[in-house]
């Protein structure tokens, strides 16, 4: 079985734990709500008052009034269920991931193009490799 | 009976498909993805399968956190494309093979996997990416579908060594279906990618092709791969290459590869494709 402390070991990535799940269920389940129509147009008619019908913590609707993806994950979020809200957007996987990294959206792309994220040193914060 | 014919791996990134429907297949980025993909349609063109075992993972669409099937079989008369937030894709609905559904549901339940029977259930593009790869725009899949959808979503997955086994009792319960079926097995997912944090954009070509040469030179080495090595290599989202398992387990001990493609970059992937056919004993 895998030592819990080498999920929390892996530079710059949040693995989706049972904690992690249960702090973020309520902003998930908001997230998936996003799949209906009819809830993606209230939800962009008033972003605030449909995040108000809720149980979410302040910082988590912060976080998505924010599209601050990385903040939406220290709280609990799932890259899977935030999709629905940049799908909302209209804007793709490539530009939603992008603005996690610190890079501008035409750098992220162009590192992609340049064959990715090198794992050389990003593999591990204990060994450092 | 009915019996497995081949194996069949790929990655089912959501911006393939978008590309495909918004008509960008043959602009300059998208071009050298799909034409990665046109050996192996010709190949099923020329004796389509009657079923596709098609093992994918839901996204956040069809299960939310309410209910989590570490491993599901979709036994339905049809499963539609699921709106994922931007409307449904324009896909032809997938027919479902409900006697063979349930014939492998009960026969890996017996043989102790604890399947999730699935009645209803949208599929989103980790399923409808995939037949779109092989068989292109369509106004009806030439193939029935038997969905089997894999959690790797929640941590933890199951184990690769699952997968191998699941995939092992899938093939017992193939060939003791009486009707003469010809069926495939897909595994899709993958390869090395991550979507989330500052990590983000990970692509690790020494691990994918390592992991594409031991489908066929070792998957036992696969099959000991833990969670924590996928992670680590192939990114957060790589883990789910334990699918691939399913499909390869699926084959028997041995296989020969019929074709192999690898792409860097689909969006925030590696894209990897092999199709793979049983060698009898």
């Amino acid at each position: 079985m895998t030592d819990p402390s080498d999920l929390e070991d892996i530079p710059g990535t949040t693995v989706f734990t049972a904690q992690r799940s249960r702090k973020g269920y309520h902003l998930n389940q908001f997230c998936m709500s996003l799949m209906k129509a009819e809830n993606r147009a209230r939800f962009k008619a008033d972003e605030r008052a449909y995040l108000d019908e809720w149980p979410m913590t302040e910082a988590q609707k912060q976080a998505v009034l924010a599209r601050d993806y990385n903040a939406a994950i220290a709280e609990g979020g799932n890259i899977y269920f935030l999709a629905k809200i940049f799908s909302t957007d209209g804007k793709s996987f490539q530009e939603a991931a992008g603005t996690m990294t610190g890079m501008t959206a035409a750098q992220y792309a162009q590192m992609m193009i340049d064959g990715g994220r090198s794992p050389e040193g990003m593999r591990s914060i204990r060994e450092g490799r | 009976m009915a019996r497995i014919t081949a194996g069949v791996a790929t990655s089912h990134v959501p911006a393939i498909g978008a590309a495909l429907d918004l008509g960008k297949s043959r602009d300059d980025y998208w071009r050298p993805v799909f034409a990665g993909y046109d050996w192996a349609k010709e190949w099923i063109a020329k004796s389509p399968p009657d079923v596709v075992v098609l093992v994918y993972n839901d996204h956040a669409s069809a299960f939310s956190l309410e209910i989590i099937p570490t491993f599901a079989i979709g036994c339905a008369e049809r499963f539609a494309p699921a709106d994922e937030g931007f409307g449904p894709r324009p896909v032809p609905v997938v027919e479902g093979h409900p006697d063979l559904a349930w014939h492998i549901a009960q026969s890996t339940i017996l043989d102790e996997f604890d399947m999730t029977i699935i009645n209803k259930m949208d599929v989103d593009h980790g399923l409808t990416v995939p037949m779109s790869l092989m068989f292109g725009q369509t106004d009806a899949w030439p193939v029935k579908v038997v969905p089997i959808a894999v959690n790797v979503v929640q941590y933890p997955p199951p184990t690769g060594n699952r997968c191998y086994a699941l995939g092992e009792a899938i093939a017992r319960a193939v060939e003791s279906f009486p009707e003469d079926l010809d069926v495939q097995v897909w595994g899709t997912g993958g390869m090395s990618h991550q979507l989330q944090g500052p990590r983000a954009g990970l692509i690790n070509r020494e691990f994918d092709n390592a992991f594409l040469d031991r489908l066929t030179s070792d998957p036992d080495a696969l099959r000991r791969l833990p969670h924590i090595e996928y992670l680590r290599e192939a990114g957060s989202e790589g883990i789910e290459l334990v699918m691939w398992l399913i499909m390869r387990g699926a084959l028997g001990r041995s296989v020969r590869e019929l074709h192999r493609f690898y792409h860097v970059p689909a969006s925030n992937t590696a894209v990897g494709h092999i199709v793979l056919e049983p060698v009898a004993k």
